[in-house]
């Protein structure tokens, strides 16, 4: 099994957490795991993407090649539309679709619509409004991860133990919120 | 033994605590800062009480560093690629005096510029100092190398470069770990003049420096860092230096049809090199930064039309590989996915919400507004962010305390006002010596120096200024009347911008810092004492 994800969206909002359960999980079962991420300059406020690769097999580059990624998981709708030249024809987009405005120049709401419309394979909905419900903003990106746990190829157990043991020093207040974040995603996908 | 997953930067990190370093040597720079910050963290630095506070400069760090191998003792100096600009004095001098205890020079190179100003390849400075590099392919390489740098170190006595790039630096994944090794104990060198580079002592020391050259060589072809792997497919051989070996492999699936002379330690190995132009009709270099070694394969009028590389098209001249670029260097078909839809805009990054240096640009920017646009030499930091919309606050940005210095320059050069505008950490980095040269020479600029308390862009590391600006600024000679200290808020706008008018209108040095703390830090810090607050309860 193999998996190449584009994580994606806008510096600050928990990609590389994403990341982090996804690859916990991945090593608990046993997988080989790659993943180059965006540090630095382009953090503050800019776009960001982490190339996370995991597999069954040893893996050669941290950097997937074009239109070979299997997912991109955004929490920022126009963040996974960038990196359309990274998925295969089978891929599939799993995206928050609330938009990040801190461009001038960003999108109109139609606009935007219309080009995640012309998308073949994609989940995309509103996981701020998912995540406040449950009383914890914070967790969109839970929610989002969530939602592509069903493309991960891995037990859902896996991402739930993950889940515990990373967020484990933040206290059980924020493990449970993020366990609920997760699994409201996950119906969303179904 | 244990794994774990690991940034290359904290392979490394990890690999050079279980090699037994006294101390860690840096400044803060992207891609290379999270090596410090691991060894800062790490319980086995507490206890043993390694050295692994931040240094004023990248110059500083390596001197000090020396220091420590003049002693007997391993110690590790990590800067991004032109950090080693800062610190070549040090850097190809030790060259010449060598190593006592082992000396490591990690240098994370930036190709692509995602984070600095130019893409400077390390490994030509290592071919400059004539010394050993080393240059990991991945993260369990990374992490075995650090130790067997430490030992060529100590055995060749000679500094040893460590060269990643920024995928290396910073792409996670799983890493085991060996036994770690002891501290050395003091031991001063047997020569007791190595480390005195008088000229008599020199001529000789670098004498030696050449004699080694042959065994640096050695070493590279035996210690089994470098590889020839053999292919029925000798239409093309592939020389894959560092992480352009993977990029090679994802082609083939992990097994390549063609001879390829894997590449992690320099100087590469002639006997490989030769065999592989002997037996292939064309040889592809790959190399991950300049065209180095395709430039000496080639020699300067190369018309044979053999190899094939950066030089001439089959790679890109610039900018960092990936596996498409490779692909289609080696005439594979390409891959790609659907174009990016027209609606999609960049989105570059900016200064945070609430940022102090916005403030400071705001104020600012009213405040110069009579003289036009031109007059404001910024530095390097969060706040080079002020060159873009919506501020277009300042002209300049070279290097690490340019500011300042190109303000003085102007100002010599009759161009009235100048303002420089720099960070507290940018400030003690490079700054202070162009402050004393402006101060000496009674140049007429305004020196603002932002004091958000910490070193911002690479992520909070502490700031060697911390407390001291106004003595600094007097210690060098600035007048006190003129070391004025303002609040960066919206609500002292006005009186903010009449400080920066009057001491622009003053006709000599004078220093405004704006201070407030950094809002990432300032927040992490309220956090950490809510958290101290609630366990004290």
């Amino acid at each position: 099994m193999k998996k190449d994800i584009i994580l994606a969206g806008v510096g600050g909002q928990g990609i590389l957490s994403i990341a982090t359960v996804i690859g916990r999980a991945a090593v608990a079962n046993g997988m080989f795991l790659k993943q180059a991420e965006v540090h630095g300059m382009s953090q503050r406020g800019g776009d960001v993407q982490s190339h996370l690769r995991i597999s069954t097999d040893p893996i050669c580059s941290d950097l997937i090649p074009e239109g070979k990624a299997d997912l991109i998981i955004s929490v920022e709708p126009m963040e996974a539309l960038r990196y359309l030249p990274m998925l295969h024809e089978g891929g599939w987009i799993i995206t928050n679709n609330v938009p990040f405005k801190n461009v001038p120049n960003y999108p109109a709401d139609a606009d935007l619509e219309a080009a995640m419309k012309k998308v073949k394979n994609m989940v995309a909905f509103n996981a701020d409004a998912l995540a406040k419900e449950i009383g914890s903003p914070r967790s969109a990106n839970m929610v989002i991860l969530g939602a592509a746990t069903i493309q991960l190829g891995m037990p859902y157990e896996e991402f739930e133990k993950a889940v515990r043991e990373i967020f484990a020093s933040k206290g059980d207040a924020i493990v449970e919120a993020n366990l609920k974040a997760l699994a409201l995603g996950r119906e969303q996908a179904r | 033994m244990q794994k774990l997953l690991l940034l290359g930067d904290e392979a490394i990190a990890q690999g050079a605590l279980d090699a037994g370093i006294t101390g860690v040597y840096a400044y803060p720079g992207t891609p290379s800062t999270e090596i410090t910050e691991y060894i800062q963290h790490s319980k086995k630095a507490q206890e043993e009480g390694i050295h692994c506070t931040w240094s004023a400069n990248e110059k500083t760090a390596m001197e000090a560093a020396i220091g420590v191998s003049y002693t007997g003792r391993r110690a590790l100096v990590c800067m991004k690629h032109v950090g080693l600009n800062v610190a070549a004095d040090p850097f190809t001098n030790s060259a010449i005096t060598g190593a006592n205890g082992g000396l490591v020079y990690l240098i994370a190179d930036d190709p692509s510029m995602h984070s600095s100003q130019d893409e400077q390849d390390s490994r030509a400075y290592a071919r400059f100092a004539q010394i050993p590099c080393l240059e990991p392919s991945n993260q369990q390489e990374a992490y075995d190398m650090i130790r067997y740098a430490f030992d060529l170190s100590e055995k060749l006595q000679t500094p040893v470069v460590f060269r990643v790039t920024t995928r290396m630096a910073h792409s996670r994944s799983g890493v085991e770990l060996k036994p770690a090794r002891k501290q050395n104990e003091i031991k001063l060198d047997a020569n007791p003049k190595r480390f005195i580079l008088l000229p008599a002592n020199a001529r000789v020391l670098y004498k030696e420096l050449l004699a080694k050259q042959d065994e640096f060589e050695n070493r590279a072809f035996e210690d089994g860092f470098n590889r020839y792997e053999e292919g029925s497919d000798k239409s093309l051989g592939i020389i894959a230096c560092g992480i352009g070996y993977n990029y090679l492999m994802e082609n083939f699936g992990g097994k390549c049809p063609h001879p390829v002379l894997k590449i992690s330690q320099y100087p590469m190995p002639r006997a490989w090199v030769e065999k592989m132009m002997e037996e292939c009709e064309k040889v592809l270099v790959v190399e991950e930064g300049y065209p180095i070694y395709e430039e000496l394969l080639r020699g300067y009028l190369d018309k044979s039309g053999k190899i094939r590389g950066r030089l001439d098209g089959t790679l890109p001249r610039d900018g960092e590989l990936n596996p498409n670029l490779l692909s289609k260097a080696l005439g594979l078909p390409e891959t790609c996915g659907e174009p990016i839809p027209d609606t999609v805009v960049a989105r570059p990054p900016s200064l945070c919400a609430g940022c102090p240096h916005a403030d400071t640009y705001n104020a600012l920017n009213e405040a110069m507004t009579e003289f036009g646009k031109g007059h404001v030499f910024g530095d390097i930091g969060c706040y080079t962010l002020g060159a873009l919309p919506p501020y277009n606050a300042i002209s300049s940005t070279v290097d690490m305390g340019a500011s300042i210095t190109m303000a003085k320059g102007a100002a010599d050069a009759g161009f009235r006002p100048a303002v420089a505008i720099i960070g507290d950490s940018t400030f003690t980095h490079s700054g202070m010596t162009g402050l004393l040269d402006a101060v000496n020479d009674k140049s007429s600029i305004t020196v603002i120096i932002m004091d958000n308390s910490t070193t911002g862009m690479t992520g909070g590391q502490d700031s060697a200024a911390f407390g001291k600006i106004e003595q600094i600024c007097m210690g060098l000679g600035v007048e006190k009347e003129h070391i004025r200290v303002i609040k960066p808020l919206k609500n002292f706008h006005d009186e903010n911008v009449q400080v920066m008018k009057e001491e622009i209108a003053y006709q000599g040095v004078s220093v405004i810092v704006p201070r407030r703390e950094c809002i990432q830090t300032a927040a992490r810090h309220a956090k950490a004492a809510a958290k101290a607050k609630a366990a004290g309860k």
